[in-house]
Order: structure tokens, then C-alpha cells, then sequence
């Protein structure tokens, strides 16, 4: 089924035999999965299930857990994300992140934007004017266009995070992976961050982690379940949420655990 | 700047990093090395067993550590039986009895008591503590072991304070709950089960103020008079190892036996230091297994 | 419950804790008053601003003030950048493992030797090997080298309290590791590391066995001109005072003035210091 769904799209991440170990313990177990281009894929399951951890494998954060050991293949454009000869900050500069809790570096707005252009040797002059893009494509500019020189960190949560996908944004990625985006935010905000989801795919392939299933039925085409670190069922996201294949996905979706 | 650059510079000061860490280790081993380099130059020149049986450090002839390493053990267990129950009691009367605006003066006090440079505290042994020791007891000079004793106890109480206030402090408030709860008073549970929960921590609080004290070079230098003898009692003047290194390196030619022999009598200051730190150490561990 | 109440529980072992408390405390006022007392009436502009006179029965302590300063700049550039590299390998790059485990261990044997060691070690090392002969150069970087320990252990623990997320958010959008502390986790701990570093700092400037044979000086004509010559510093000089000088008992007012210097410098370091920690803390607020 799933093979008819994908046909329509262009393939951009390909996982696959994927297993990931924190020291002796297996957290990731033989994941094959294919996310598609420009499109929102959710990741759904209950909580300890490897959701997380499989999005942190997509741009190498693991590479910080000094315990974490990985076999398989993934390929991003065809790359393969582990090969020795793959620059890691490219890697994540291609595939940005935006976290759980919104983390704004303690800087002004400006400079949370400003930074990642800094760093990846944007022109100089055309900084200010990307910054500004990105805000508003984020739709937080008008909120803080009269104080860009403040710091990030007296912004609301809501903000905060529309702030650290500006700063995702900013630099250009092809890819965008959201680790539940929203569960530390309000509802008003969690809407907005929903809309600018739905905005932003038009341009971005986006890969969401979410505990919320009325959230990953509103915004993604595409989900996955995930169980024990199992990929139990992938498909379009109506499919899932109407007329899963498989018993455990049912239950899930019904609210049976979890 | 291009992305090759910024990932060599990035692998540079990872070595970089590494480097300064690996620099720790160089720089003890060398410490090490130094002292143990001259030492075997000075058992060239001097039988090991001299060293350690010669009841006399006259640096013509004589080399022995034992009036040396009697008055550094004198003077250091002289100042830990002050600072032992002065410095719990303390630690105690912050953690478990101070409330308030008293527990917030305290904790100042005692770090301003460790700020002040031991130069000042040897300066009060001389003009403070020795007319009084020698008024007190009828001596004709108060420069002796009591002084540095009591000199080294004010070195070593800010340590032992600290450390051990930090252990009691770490007992969980609901083991101690637990104690109240039985109608157990507060002087009780600090006895039975404050103290004995803590009892690492305080180990270790001792044995750092001990390393401390051992390693004291400028209060027992100005205070404890000097005296090659062999110590008898509290009451005499006394030298100990640090003293010793501190007087006669600034005199010694470059090289001699005497050069090399104080060489000798450093590295007996620092196994034995480190063997009262690492011993700490372990305590601390002990702890953390606990928690 | 207040002391009040406990002490009636039990008056016996609260009152000698108690007992305990003010002893410690008396030390403290005992040596703050005898110094003040007697150190304040010693304290002038000349005092301050003149080299000692008449071999060092008058005048005042300039060149130990500036040398003790100058020595202190010195300890410092020579121990920070060692100290900060190493802080950061430890918290930032270095895994869980043996080799780990071996350096801290280094540290902490490095913080617990004795002083007079260090003094030892500088003047094999700096004065002798590297021939840097008795200088303000030598004493510095034998200061450096005792300082390192705790300039490491501060900085670490500053450097930990930045959290993980700032790391991983600069990661994401494509920082290499350096990128990452330069531009994130330094700029976050600078608070935390000044407070470390100038604690230790006032720990180095009234050090005094470490620059016994190093470079410290009796007595010097003039200010230290080059990091190649012997100088005065203030505890070396109370030192000389008090236990070295031929008419002991004439300098004494001086000795007294000198120690009061001391203690004043020292303190305002540690008040600084306390400052920056108290006003980072409102920050994390």
C-alpha cells in the first residue's frame, strides 16, 4: 500500500537494517523506512519507543553519546550520512533541528538567527536581510522587529521556538526534523507552531516526533508507529488513522495504551 | 570561510584540548620524576638507610629525615586534635543547628577564614599566639610545637569545615524525618544517624585538612622557632620538613648533598601527602557508591 | 525548629557546638582585628605609594604591591589558557573512560601538593633548567602551575552548568564542536570561569613558599622593569619583616601595615569574585 502512496513522491531518506545501542541495550531495531521529499512525516508511539532517538540518528547528535553504537545504512540524496568521508556539519546543516524544549542561545534575537548564517560563511551583507526572512517566514518578525537587539531568552516559550525554527530556517536546510515541537507550549502556540508546519513543507522535507495524535493526523501526510523501538507500521497518515494494517497500531490509535 | 577550514581547525583544537589535559598527568609525573631524579642522587651519596635512622639533620655531615618527620608529625597531629572537633563541631552547629541569618554569616566567615594567606596567619603565631603561649605556661619564647599546632589547626579548620559540611549536609532530609518521627531529639539523630550516615565525608574531610596541614610551609616556618632537635614535647621548638626545604634551599649550592637531600626530603612530603589525599579520595567515592 | 528550642531539648551538645562555632569565629576576629587594628594606623598615601627607606625602617611597600600585581598577571596568563583548555577537554571532549579517569585523578593529587613542592619545581624547572634564573617570570609560572588544579576544577564546573540543549542546538544548524564552545558554551560559563579564576588568583597572590627560591626578592631598588629580574612581593615581604629583617622590632608597625595590605588585596579578589557569582546567579533566574 504504501509502495502506491510513495510512488507519487520523491524518496529522500533512506533507512535501512538500522540498529542503534546505548551501551548494551537495544533502543533501535531493524528499521527500513523511506521518508519522502516535501512532505511532513510524523513519528508516533508511546513514550521509550526509539521515536526520538531515531530523528537524533538523522543528523548524528548521537555522535555526542560517547555509549551510543549504530549499524546500518541511512542515505540522505542518496549520501550515506555515516561514511567517514561525510562532514558531519554539513550533515546538520542540510538536515536542521528544532528540540522538545526551545533552546535560544543566550544572545540577542538577532544574533540566535545571525549565528547559523555566521558560522556557515553566508555573505556578510546579506545577513540582515536573511535574518529578517527567516523571522518572517517564521512568523514571529512582527512580534519582535522592535527589539531584535533583546535577549532571545526573555521571549514566551511560544516564541521561543517559532525563534529556533527561524534559526533552523535561516540556513537553508533541505530537511527539518522536530522533536515534539510543541510539548512544552500552550495551545494558542501550539497552533501556530501547527500552521507554520503546514507552511513550511511547501519548502521542506519535515520529519515530526509527537506524542499527540491529533497532531500528527492535522499536520503530516505520512506516519509511522513506532513500538519498543520497532517500526510497526508506515503509511499515509489518513491510512494509519482509519484503516491501520496492523492490531498494535490500532490499539494505539484508539487510545488502548500507550 | 570555507567548510574543509572550519573542520581542520575544529580537529586542531580538539588535540589542542586533549593536549592540555594530557598536561595534567605530565606535569605530576614530572613533579615526580624531579624529586625522585635527586633523591637517587642523594642515596648515591648517602645510604637510604642513613637517611631514615640518623636522629640528626645537620646538613655538614648528618642527614637524617627522623627529627624532621617527628616535628611535622607533631605539629600536624597537634593542630588536627584542635581542628578535628572544632572543625566537626562547626560544621555541625552550620549544617544542623544554624538557622537563619546566623547559617548565612557562617558560611562567609569560613570562607573568609581560608582566603587569608598563610604569611598573615604565621605573622599572628609571632605577634599574637607565641606571647600568649609563653605568658600562659611561663616560657621564655612561644615559639614552639603548640604554636604551630595551633597555627596549622587554623590552616586545616576551613577545609574540614567545608568538607565535612558538605557530607552532613548530604544526608537525605527524609532519613533524618524518619528519626524526628520516632521522637528522637535533634542532638539523637545528629549521633545516631547524622554521623554515622556522614561518617565518610567526614573521614575525608580530615584527611584533606591533614594533607593540608603536613604541607604547610609558612606558619610553621615563622612560628615554631627552628630547632634541629629532636622534639621532646609540645613545648619545643621544632623543624619540620617544610620549614627545612624552606630555609635551606634559599643557601644551599647548587648540587651537593645537601642540595640533593633536600631534594630527598620533598619527595617523603609528597608520597606521604599524596597517600593522606588518595586516601581522602577514596572516602569521597565511598559516598558517592552511598548516594 | 530554632536553636532556642533545640538547646532546651538538649542544652549540653548545643552548647558545645556552639561552643565550637565561636572559637572558629574568634580565630577569624582575632587575626581580621589584630591586623586592622594595629595595620590601619601603619596605612598612608606614602605608605601605599613610597619604596621603603632607610633599609626598610620607613617609607613604604609600592614595589611589593606592584610586584605581587605584576606576579599575579603573570600567574594568571601563564595558568588560564593551560587551565581552560583542560577544563574544556574534560567536560567537553573527553569520554568516561580509564585515561579519563587517570587525569582527573592527576588534578586532584596536583591540587593536594604541598606548596613548597611547587617551589621546588619551578626552581628546578624554571629557574635552573630553563634558565629563566630568579625572576618574576620564574615565580609566575611556578604560581601558574599551583593555581592550575583549582583554575581547572572551577572552570569545569562553570562549563557544566551550561546545558546540553545550547550544545545540541548549535550542533544542529551545522557548528563544529569548536564553534560550538567558542561561540556558545564559553560566552555562557565566562561568569562562572572569572569567579573560579580570580578565587584562585587571590589564593596565588599571598602564596608565599613558592616564590621563596624563584624570584622574590629581600629587597629591590625601583620597580620590576623586566619579567627577568628578582622582585618584591607582599607576603614575601611580611615574611622578610617579620622573621629576616635586623631591627625586628622597628619594622614591626610596618609589618603590621604590610599584612593589612595583604589581607584588603585578597579580600577585595574574593568580594569581586562573590560579586560576578551572586549577580550570574539573578541571570540563571
Amino acid at each position: 500500500m504504501v509502495q502506491a502512496a510513495l510512488v507519487k513522491t520523491k524518496p529522500v531518506i533512506e533507512i535501512s537494517d538500522l540498529n542503534l545501542y546505548f551501551g548494551e541495550k537495544q533502543v533501535l531495531k531493524n528499521i527500513q523506512l523511506t521518508i519522502p521529499q516535501k512532505m511532513v512525516t510524523a513519528m508516533i508511539g508511546p513514550s521509550g519507543c526509539g521515536k526520538s532517538t531515531l530523528l537524533r540518528t538523522l543528523n548524528r547528535l548521537h555522535d555526542l553519546s560517547p555509549d551510543a553504537r549504530i549499524t546500518g545504512k541511512v542515505t540522505i540524496d542518496g549520501q550515506d550520512i555515516f561514511h567517514k568521508n561525510t562532514l558531519v556539519n554539513k550533515l546538520r546543516k542540510k538536515v536542521g533541528m528544532v528540540f522538545q524544549k526551545p533552546n535560544p542561545f543566550p544572545k540577542s534575537i538577532y544574533d540566535n538567527v545571525a549565528y547559523g548564517l555566521q558560522i556557515n560563511g553566508f555573505p556578510k551583507d546579506k545577513i540582515p536581510q536573511m535574518v529578517e526572512e527567516s523571522l518572517r517566514k517564521s512568523y514571529i518578525f512582527d512580534e519582535v522587529k522592535d527589539k531584535l537587539q533583546e535577549p532571545a531568552t526573555r521571549l514566551s516559550g511560544g516564541q521561543q521556538q517559532r525563534l529556533c525554527i527561524a534559526r533552523t530556517i535561516a540556513v537553508k536546510p533541505e530537511i527539518i526534523l522536530m522533536d515534539e515541537p510543541c510539548s512544552a507550549l500552550d495551545p494558542l502556540s501550539t497552533l501556530k507552531i501547527e500552521e507554520l508546519i503546514l507552511e513550511l513543507k511547501n519548502d521542506y522535507t519535515i520529519v515530526i516526533v509527537t506524542h499527540n495524535m491529533q497532531q500528527a493526523a492535522r499536520v503530516s501526510d505520512f506516519t509511522a508507529f513506532m513500538y519498543l523501538g520497532e517500526l510497526i507500521e508506515f503509511d499515509e497518515t489518513h491510512k494509519i488513522f482509519n484503516n491501520p494494517e496492523k492490531q498494535l497500531t490500532e490499539n494505539y490509535i484508539k487510545g488502548h495504551f500507550g | 570561510m570555507n567548510n574543509r577550514l572550519r573542520v581542520r581547525i575544529d580537529k586542531v583544537f580538539k588535540v589542542v584540548f586533549r593536549i592540555a589535559g594530557f598536561a595534567c598527568i605530565a606535569i605530576l609525573v614530572s613533579i615526580f620524576m624531579m624529586l625522585l631524579y635527586n633523591t637517587v642522587a642523594f642515596f648515591s651519596q648517602i645510604k637510604p638507610l642513613d637517611f631514615i635512622t640518623d636522629t640528626q639533620w645537620n646538613p655538614s655531615r648528618h642527614f637524617g629525615l627522623l627529627p624532621l618527620l617527628a616535628s611535622t608529625l607533631l605539629v600536624t597531629l597537634g593542630a588536627m586534635a584542635i581542628a578535628i572537633p572544632l572543625g566537626i563541631g562547626t560544621a555541625l552547629f552550620i549544617s544542623e543547628y544554624a538557622t537563619g541569618f546566623v547559617k548565612n554569616m557562617l558560611k562567609p566567615a569560613v570562607e573568609m577564614l581560608s582566603a587569608i594567606p598563610s604569611v598573615v596567619i604565621g605573622f599572628l603565631g609571632i605577634v599574637v599566639i607565641s606571647p600568649g603561649i609563653s605568658n600562659l605556661f611561663g616560657l621564655s619564647n612561644g615559639l614552639n610545637a603548640l604554636n604551630g599546632a595551633i597555627l596549622l589547626a587554623i590552616m586545616a579548620l576551613p577545609t574540614i569545615i567545608t568538607v565535612a559540611e558538605d557530607a552532613i549536609h548530604a544526608v537525605p532530609m527524609t532519613v533524618k524525618e524518619a528519626s524526628y518521627g520516632l521522637g528522637a531529639t535533634k542532638w539523637a539523630t545528629v549521633k545516631n544517624i547524622v554521623l554515622p550516615a556522614a561518617y565518610p565525608g567526614i573521614i575525608a574531610a580530615i584527611m584533606l585538612g591533614m594533607g593540608r596541614a603536613i604541607g604547610e610551609t609558612m606558619t610553621v616556618l615563622m612560628a615554631t622557632g627552628n630547632s634541629l632537635a629532636f622534639p621532646t614535647g609540645f613545648f619545643s621548638s621544632i623543624r619540620t620538613i617544610t620549614a627545612t626545604i624552606a630555609i635551606e634551599m634559599g643557601e644551599v649550592p647548587f648540587q651537593t648533598t645537601h642540595y640533593y637531600g633536600l631534594f630527598a626530603l620533598a619527595l617523603i612530603l609528597f608520597l606521604i601527602t599524596m597517600a593522606v589525599n588518595v586516601l581522602a579520595e577514596r572516602m569521597v567515592n565511598r559516598i558517592r557508591k552511598f548516594q | 525548629m530554632n536553636f532556642k528550642a533545640i538547646f532546651k531539648e538538649n542544652p549540653l551538645p548545643a552548647t558545645m557546638l556552639l561552643f565550637c562555632t565561636l572559637l572558629v569565629c574568634t580565630f577569624l576576629f582575632l587575626i581580621l582585628g589584630e591586623i586592622f587594628s594595629k595595620g590601619l594606623s601603619a596605612l598612608s598615601w606614602s605608605f601605599i605609594f613610597d619604596a621603603p627607606k632607610n633599609g626598610m625602617t620607613k617609607g613604604g611597600i609600592l614595589p611589593a604591591i606592584v610586584g605581587t600585581l605584576l606576579l599575579t598577571l603573570i600567574t594568571t596568563l601563564a595558568s588560564l589558557p593551560i587551565g581552560i583548555a583542560c577544563a574544556i577537554y574534560l567536560s567537553e571532549y573527553a569520554k568516561n573512560n580509564t585515561t579519563t579517569q587517570i587525569i582527573r585523578a592527576a588534578i586532584r593529587n596536583l591540587a593536594g601538593v604541598p606548596s613548597i613542592i611547587y617551589g621546588l619545581f619551578g626552581l628546578a624547572l624554571f629557574v635552573q633548567g630553563l634558565q629563566l634564573g630568579t625572576s618574576i617570570l620564574s615565580a609566575g609560572l611556578t604560581l601558574g602551575l599551583l593555581s592550575l588544579p583549582y583554575i581547572i576544577t572551577t572552570t569545569e564546573e562553570a562549563l557544566k552548568t551550561v546545558p546540553q540543549s545550547m550544545r545540541e542546538g548549535a550542533l544542529a544548524l551545522g557548528a563544529t564542536q569548536f564553534e560550538t564552545i567558542r561561540d556558545i558554551v564559553l560566552p555562557a560559563s565566562i561568569p562562572g570561569i572569572a569567579t573560579g579564576v580570580i578565587l584562585s588568583l587571590s589564593r596565588a597572590a599571598g602564596e608565599t613558599a613558592p616564590i621563596l627560591f624563584t624570584g622574590a626578592a629581600f629587597y629591590v631598588t625601583g620597580l620590576p622593569g623586566n619579567l627577568f629580574q628578582e622582585f618584591m612581593a607582599l607576603p614575601y615581604h611580611l615574611y622578610m619583616l617579620t622573621t629576616q629583617h635586623q631591627s625586628i622590632a622597628t619594622v614591626r608597625p610596618l609589618a603590621y601595615g604590610t599584612a593589612a595590605v595583604l589581607i584588603i588585596l585578597v579580600f577585595m579578589l574574593n568580594i569581586v569574585a562573590f560579586m560576578i557569582r551572586n549577580k550570574f546567579r539573578k541571570q540563571l533566574k
